[in-house]
């Protein structure tokens, strides 16, 4: 253990360390897919809920949040978030924290359903803050997806790409990829605006307009592209890169056998 | 390891590219022909043969293939539906076998009679001597030729015919410089407006819907166009109004916001509206970070500081974005003050001249 | 038909007759005499110029047909195709059509791929094909006028790419013209009029798709016809140049005849470069236009990046720091010159100058003004590898910045921290690039003269009677010795006096440039050496020591 406490301030040291976090964030974001399915319905939070929800709380929140959720220095306050924020933050696994970084990650989910809605009813009583959206506007088969092109393309692809790909923001923070994002999660960072991301409310983009916009993002994920491999919809960058490598490999590989003397 | 060398030397080493004097390998000449398997072997040949013949089968067999995938593939009905997705699948599928049918086509032509070429036709290297690209002898007989069309045209015993020829030439192709004048307007007085003006409404993109001051919670943007948008069709200028004049509207909290004496009013309890044209090279500058108050331009990463009315904290930008001077009207809606008071987006060297101007009327 | 001579010719096949025929009326058999059995030299990095020229047929192919369905116009309509998420958006007709060929035209989408893929294939191949020209010197006496002609092809493909990149009218186009909208009016003083004479008025109007339509399907398809016209014509009179080796020399090319060999092979590529083109159209989306939407001023994506043959001006453009370490946007007698703009465009307009003026430069300093028709290996030219490299890794630099904000998003590192790292690397890799360049092509050199004054290492281990282990090292045959000993040896040129007497100033840079190009040099074994290596190896029966690899300075 000395002789790693020496090397810590090793010049390479950084470098190591860079690498160790790039495979931990490598190897988090490959176990970082999966699907819970969440009956959303109406929520109404029972005293029990609340109650269970609190000690939850205390347990694994209050650290940095605080015992009654006003927010330490490590942690902002959650009075007034609602249950929207709470199923969103804890439902994607984003929260509880693993560390502090840029900005909080999606990871495994750490609770089931049952303790992600006690917490939310918890929270919710803190202080008034939007519920959990209502099934109607979570129904694709309602949506329109030509408006919620127009309000995605306007209010959201600067940031998440038209494609819904993801995108860079500043000192390491970015916005994540939405495709394979579960409806309910979509509508509530938009009425929640987590982390960096602005809030949307419904007097900015109204509920049927959240609905049109989970409906084009269901769209884009729900069909195949009909050009074949997307690249990982990146744009040019990733087009570009494809010609340089895989493209031009393959004209090499013509050239090299055509002009090659047969055996 | 003698200098023998068993081939004849292919060509004289004439020496047109003196090399030093320095003491070099001779040149062995050509290496002997190593014969093909298919120049011994007539099994081999006739293998060949059947695999080029296969080659040209499959690139049939690929142009059949186009058309399975042209006729064969029913491609109706919407692509991209969310609650039906079959038509996009026809659609992938055949622009797939479209291509396949098209590649398998080129590639057993080209594989084939390259197959073909390096098995079956002879593979002994040949050897074309280079010539000068002109000789010497060739030069002095174009220059003499020359030196005779220049005095049989009398172009130097007639300096007048010369020098009258030369200025209507130079003339000659000005009309058409000239008739390129009505590509466009030359009046930039209109890169100075918009379409804000005192009292327009500040309303929703796209939807046009006016926006109650209150509606603008902390932490939430708004993207914005003025109301008087909706009036241009988009067939006379929508787009090119639309250009100068779109904004971005957010809330901060007014004590943590730095706002200059003469722009104390400009805002609505921290409601702030900054025209939206980054005024490095003019890509909407639309990605807004509700904690660190930051705006960032996905074109080139120019970051604005909103805390402190959009100076340049990071990227290529130099000036800050113009902020437009809002306030509310008597229903609660927000509404501009005036036009902005400098001209929105990129630099032109006029621009300076264009602000002074600006801020004359605005006093 | 020529009846004034004693005897005619008659063909005895049908094809023969017709051949007769068209023989008689324009002379066929004199060009037959010259190009049948003309002599192609072989290798696999000769290919590139075919597989531009191979793309470039592609791209007229593919274009003539989506230009039937192509509507180059701005005016306003509202979108009633298949595609879904459009339906009732007021769009262009521009990109309207272009959402038609891609849905609603059976086929269209392939043939938009086809032509974009190939457009991107042809940017890259021109490259490759400059980078072995320039690698291998090519370019030297008597192709300098050649070497022009291609950089003349290279910035038309650029030209060519960006003009049809602008056209489907989306937003991630829209924004780039509006970015070049943006460079035209930093020009100082005539900027904003380039700029309204460009696009009829304000941007973005209603003239720019249907002016850069005529560009790009008209004028410069033609001028890129014509410069590959003179291109080619130039490989005839000049002769194809080959790379160094037994029975090759200065005055003779040594390959297959084009009839039939060359002509098979070159042919059969065709149509190998169609099926490498059409597989990637039939597999693999480009451009998406239909997930970016019509232009609108107001939307912008994550990712907005040109196609890759741009995207160094643009890396260029973000790598300037715009307030850093002081405001670079300056006023001169009232104008507004904005620097942060400008400034980054200098350094690639002195690097496109450079290479265009390479083949001059190197003649001057090297005082070389001989034809060359043998090509260098790289490594035999170590200083031209080492400068060629350093250009390369510049470009590079300004290509990578071009995508920082996926490289931050792809390997979890901050944007910001990117441009950091990358601004240093505009002006460090550069230089490392040629130093650790030309010292590997010196390392490779003195392998080269290892192998060839103690030969090749077979693995092959024996035991001496006196207990000794040596490795066997087998002598090259004369045929592969010439390959690595053919080489012209560059040697320092000291600035000369001119006929005053006097040594110029500019005779004293070429001086300087001269030594700093040879001082560090690795000469070709000679026969002397050979032998005496020879002498060495029967005395001591040992393998090649340091003491061997001489450093000719």
């Amino acid at each position: 253990m000395k002789a790693l406490s020496q090397q810590r301030r090793h010049p390479l040291a950084v470098l190591v360390l860079m690498v160790l976090a790039l495979l931990l964030t490598g190897g988090l974001y490959a176990v970082a897919t999966t699907t819970n399915e969440a009956k959303a319905q109406t929520q109404t939070y029972t005293a029990q809920d609340v109650e269970e929800g609190q000690k939850l709380f205390l347990a694994n929140c209050s650290t940095c949040h605080g015992m009654d959720g006003a927010g330490t220095p490590s942690g902002p306050s959650l009075v007034g978030v609602g249950a929207a924020a709470v199923d969103f933050q804890v439902g994607t696994g984003r929260m509880p924290m693993q560390m502090n970084g840029p900005q909080a990650e999606k990871k495994p989910v750490q609770f089931d359903d049952e303790q992600v809605q006690q917490l939310a009813g918890y929270v919710a009583t803190l202080g008034a803050g939007p519920n959990v959206p209502e099934q109607e506007y979570l129904d694709v088969a309602e949506g329109n997806a030509a408006n919620g092109a127009k309000v995605f393309l306007a209010n959201c692809a600067m940031c998440h790409n038209a494609a819904g790909a993801g995108g860079a923001l500043t000192r390491g923070k970015y916005a994540p990829s939405l495709m394979e994002v579960e409806e309910k999660h979509i509508y509530e960072a938009m009425q929640t605006g987590p982390q960096n991301m602005p809030v949307f409310n419904d007097a900015n983009i109204t509920p049927e307009e959240k609905r049109d916009v989970i409906t084009y993002l269901k769209t884009l994920e729900t069909a195949p592209s009909p050009g074949g491999f997307a690249l990982g919809s990146l744009g040019p960058v990733s087009e570009g890169l494809f010609v340089w490598s895989i493209g031009l490999a393959v004209i090499i590989g013509f050239t090299v056998w055509l002009t090659s003397r047969s055996a | 390891m003698g200098s023998h060398s068993d081939g004849t030397p292919q060509s004289g080493t004439v020496a047109t590219t003196g090399t030093t004097a320095m003491e070099r390998f001779p040149d062995p000449g050509l290496p002997p022909h190593r014969p093909r398997l298919t120049d011994v072997d007539s099994k081999a040949a006739k293998r060949a043969e059947r695999q080029v013949v296969l080659l040209f089968l499959i690139s049939i067999l690929g142009s059949i293939l186009f058309f399975i995938g042209y006729f064969g593939v029913r491609v109706d009905g919407p692509i991209y539906d969310v609650t039906d997705t079959s038509a996009t699948t026809a659609l992938w599928l055949q622009n797939l076998l479209l291509g396949l049918g098209i590649a398998l086509g080129m590639f057993g032509i080209g594989i084939g009679i390259v197959h073909w070429a390096r098995t079956l036709m002879p593979d002994h290297e040949l050897v074309e001597e280079r010539h000068e690209v002109r000789t010497e002898e060739q030069r002095a007989e174009a220059q003499s030729i020359l030196t005779t069309i220049y005095d049989e045209s009398g172009i130097k015993r007639r300096p007048l015919l010369r020098n009258t020829l030369i200025g209507a030439a130079v003339l000659a192709p000005l009309p058409f410089v000239g008739l390129l004048k009505d590509l466009g307007p030359t009046n930039l007085a209109v890169l100075r407006q918009t379409l804000w003006d005192e009292g327009v409404r500040l309303v929703r993109d796209p939807s046009g819907t006016p926006i109650r001051a209150a509606d603008v919670t902390l932490g939430s943007t708004y993207h914005v166009v003025p109301e008087n948008l909706a009036s241009i069709g988009h067939n006379e200028g929508y787009l090119d109004e639309k250009a100068k004049s779109v904004v971005l509207l957010m809330r901060l909290d007014p004590d943590t916001v730095n706002v200059s004496p003469e722009r104390e009013d400009w805002n609505v309890d921290g409601i702030f509206a900054y025209s939206k044209v980054c005024t490095h090279v003019g890509c909407p500058v639309a990605l807004y970070e509700q904690q660190t108050h930051h705006l960032l331009c996905p074109c080139h990463q120019s970051t604005f500081d909103l805390v402190n009315e959009c100076e340049v904290i990071f990227g290529p930008a130099a000036r800050p974005l113009p902020q437009l001077p809002i306030t509310v009207d008597a229903d609660g809606y927000l509404v501009a003050r005036s036009d902005f008071q400098e001209p929105v987006g990129p630099t032109y060297s006029q621009r300076g001249t264009h602000v002074e101007e600006m801020q004359g009327e605005a006093n | 038909m020529s009846t004034s001579t004693d005897y005619e010719y008659k063909a005895q096949t049908g094809t023969g007759r017709i051949a007769n025929f068209v023989d008689t009326r324009v002379g066929m058999s004199p060009i037959v005499k010259e190009f049948g059995r003309k002599i192609f030299p072989d290798h696999w990095s000769f290919m590139f110029g075919e597989v531009a020229l191979y793309t470039f047929v592609i791209l007229l192919l593919s274009g003539t047909f989506l230009a039937l369905w192509f509507d180059p116009s701005m005016a306003a309509l509202e979108y009633e195709g298949s595609y879904v998420p459009m339906q009732g958006v007021e769009m262009s007709a521009a990109y309207a059509s272009t959402l038609d060929i891609s849905f609603d035209i059976r086929g269209g989408l392939f043939l938009r791929q086809l032509h974009h893929w190939s457009a991107l294939v042809f940017a890259a191949a021109v490259s490759v094909h400059m980078l072995r020209v320039f690698f291998t010197g090519a370019f030297r006496r008597p192709r300098e006028l050649n070497w022009l002609v291609g950089v003349g092809l290279f910035l038309l493909a650029i030209v060519a790419g960006f003009t049809g990149y602008s056209l489907p009218d989306d937003v991630l186009s829209g924004n780039g013209l509006r970015i070049a909208d943006a460079i035209l009016k930093a020009i100082p003083i005539v900027g904003a009029y380039l700029s309204m004479f460009l696009f009829g008025g304000e941007f973005p109007g209603h003239d720019i798709i249907p002016r850069l339509y005529i560009i790009h399907v008209l004028l410069i398809p033609a001028v890129i016809l014509m410069l590959i016209v003179v291109h080619l014509f130039m490989v005839v009179v000049h002769k194809h140049t080959q790379f160094p080796g037994p029975g090759r020399t200065e005055n003779n090319v040594v390959g297959f005849p084009v009839g039939p060999v060359y002509a098979a092979k070159a042919g059969g590529f065709f149509f190998i470069v169609f099926g490498i083109m059409a597989l990637m159209a039939g597999t693999t989306t480009i451009n998406a236009i239909w997930n970016y939407g019509p232009y609108d001023p107001s939307p912008v994506q994550a990712g907005s990046q040109p196609d890759w043959y741009m995207g160094f001006t643009d890396g260029a453009v973000r790598l300037m720091p715009g307030t850093w370490p002081w405001n670079w946007e300056w006023t001169f007698w009232g104008m507004s010159i904005p620097m942060n703009v400008l400034l980054p465009m200098v350094p690639i307009m002195v690097l496109f100058a450079l290479m265009a003026a390479w083949p001059w430069l190197e003649r001057w300093v090297t005082k070389d003004n001989r034809e060359h028709h043998i090509l260098d290996r790289p490594r035999n030219a170590p200083f031209r590898t080492a400068m060629g490299a350093a250009g390369v890794t510049f470009y590079t630099v300004m290509l990578v910045a071009a995508s920082g904000d996926l490289i931050a998003t792809h390997f979890h590192v901050s944007l910001n921290d990117v441009i950091y790292w990358l601004r240093a690397a505009y002006f460090l890799a550069p230089i490392l690039a040629f130093i650790i360049t030309r010292r590997i092509c010196l390392s490779l050199q003195r392998k080269d003269r290892e192998i060839v004054l103690h030969g090749r290492e077979t693995g092959r281990v024996q035991q001496l009677p006196h207990g000794e282990f040596i490795e066997v090292h087998e002598p090259l045959d004369e045929y592969k010795r010439y390959r690595l000993v053919d080489f012209p040896d560059y040697q320092v040129q000291p600035p000369q006096p001119n006929g005053k007497g006097r040594i110029t100033g500019t005779e004293k840079l070429r001086g300087r440039l001269s030594r700093w190009f040879f001082e560090d040099r690795v000469a070709p074994v000679t026969p002397a050496e050979l032998e005496a290596a020879h002498h060495h190896h029967e005395a001591e029966a040992v393998t090649a020591g340091p003491q061997d690899r001489e450093l000719v300075r």
